[in-house]
């Protein structure tokens, strides 16, 4: 079992295999992002029941919740493909790296949009300095940091190593972003959904739409991300052999 | 693992680690600051934060809520269970600003009253139709109170 994972992730670390897998991984990537959007956006705005607090409002919350989680998720998954750049020198996982940054960095900014639009009304504020809305920025000036620093270099694996240096490093702002509202008096609310133990806050009427929601979120993330990847390995790798001939048929 | 790659997985670890440590302390010291309120039970205590202007939070208390007929004056009482103090405001309130409701208000302590130039609310991680809540309310099982001081 463990020799199979491992001679897996080998060959996925190879341009050309990782190229061929992902590029039969998409469609159906796809596929499943278009029913579960579609589903999820159907559940969130007509099927979930209006709030007893907040009315119709909260409904922001099936877009900004999952943006929120992705932008950790994907922070995550920049780092360890970081640190196998950084230790292992894995070319793949230095694209897979950079890819993420742009797309972590949008689903960031739909957070902090989202969340100011639903400030305004409930809380009385576009914006307000308490700990979870000022790491969540950091978040996003994380992202900008590494998409900065991995431009400012011209070579493209010694840029991706230095740029998956920073992302390791941004990596202390994730525990500081989860526990923010745990940690000091924030306008930001407790976690509705808690991550380690399962517990919610939510009713279940209403939770159903969330988890459609941050499925379709996720398929879409590897679409981008796939893509993203592919087009990296074909801009670095185009003096290899089978690029050239992929690109003559 | 070949000795390299070691090293370099060591050298990344005592870098995150080092990282880690400077967050943690830097935090420690600065905890008062990140703070966004204070609670009524700091101001009872004298906690109160140096310089005039500062933010409380705690909850409405139940029919403190005194309104002027003819303007946007507005007094009430906050508390977080361990202490109150009235808060004396003029101005626009949020839509979710009731008794029994979470708030953040900022301003300065005169005289005792705590006088704000901004109200905020604060609103629970809970969310439920309705009918639920009417039903738990019905039940007198702890109600979904909003839960603005924690």
């Amino acid at each position: 079992m463990w020799k199979t994972l491992k001679r897996w992730f080998h060959q996925l670390g190879s341009p050309r295999t990782f190229y061929r897998f992902s590029g039969a991984l998409i469609p159906w990537l796809f596929v499943a992002m278009v029913i579960t959007l579609a589903w999820g956006l159907y559940q969130s705005l007509l099927v979930a029941p209006t709030d007893y607090q907040q009315g119709e409002s909260y409904r922001i919350l099936y877009v900004h919740v999952p943006s929120a989680w992705m932008g950790l998720f994907i922070y995550v998954l920049m780092a360890v493909s970081g640190l196998i750049a950084l230790v292992w020198r894995m070319k793949v996982a230095e694209m897979v790296a950079i890819a993420c940054a742009p797309i972590g960095a949008a689903y960031t900014f739909v957070t902090l949009v989202t969340g100011s639009l639903w400030g305004k009304p409930m809380w009385g504020t576009w914006w307000e300095w308490d700990a979870r809305l000022t790491s969540e920025l950091f978040l996003l000036f994380l992202y900008l940091g590494v998409m900065g620093l991995y431009a400012a270099i011209e070579d493209r694996r010694k840029a991706a190593r230095a740029a998956a240096l920073l992302a390791l490093v941004g990596v202390v702002n994730l525990p500081i972003i989860h526990y923010s509202v745990v940690w000091w008096n924030t306008l930001h609310q407790g976690a509705t959904v808690k991550l380690f133990s399962g517990e919610s806050h939510m009713h279940p009427s209403m939770l159903k739409a969330l988890l459609i929601m941050t499925a379709a979120t996720k398929f879409h993330f590897g679409v981008a991300l796939l893509q993203s990847v592919r087009a990296r390995i074909l801009q670095q790798e185009s003096k290899a052999s089978w690029v050239q001939e992929l690109v003559d048929d | 693992m070949n000795p390299k790659r070691k090293r370099r997985l060591l050298l990344v670890g005592l870098l995150l680690l080092g990282v880690s440590a400077a967050v943690a302390l830097t935090l420690t010291a600065l905890k008062e600051n990140v703070s966004l309120f204070i609670t009524p039970a700091d101001i009872a205590a004298g906690r109160i934060p140096q310089g005039n202007q500062f933010r409380v939070g705690g909850i409405v208390v139940a029919n403190s809520v005194k309104r002027d007929s003819d303007s946007l004056h507005i007094q009430f009482d906050v508390t977080d269970g361990a202490g109150t103090v009235r808060v004396d405001y003029t101005g626009i309130l949020p839509d979710l600003f009731r008794e029994g409701q979470g708030i953040v208000a900022q301003g300065s302590i005169e005289n005792g009253i705590f006088k704000a130039n901004e109200v905020l609310a604060k609103h629970d991680e809970k969310y439920m139709p309705p009918e639920v809540a009417e039903a738990l309310k019905r039940a007198n099982t702890p109600a979904p109170h909003p839960t603005g001081a924690q």
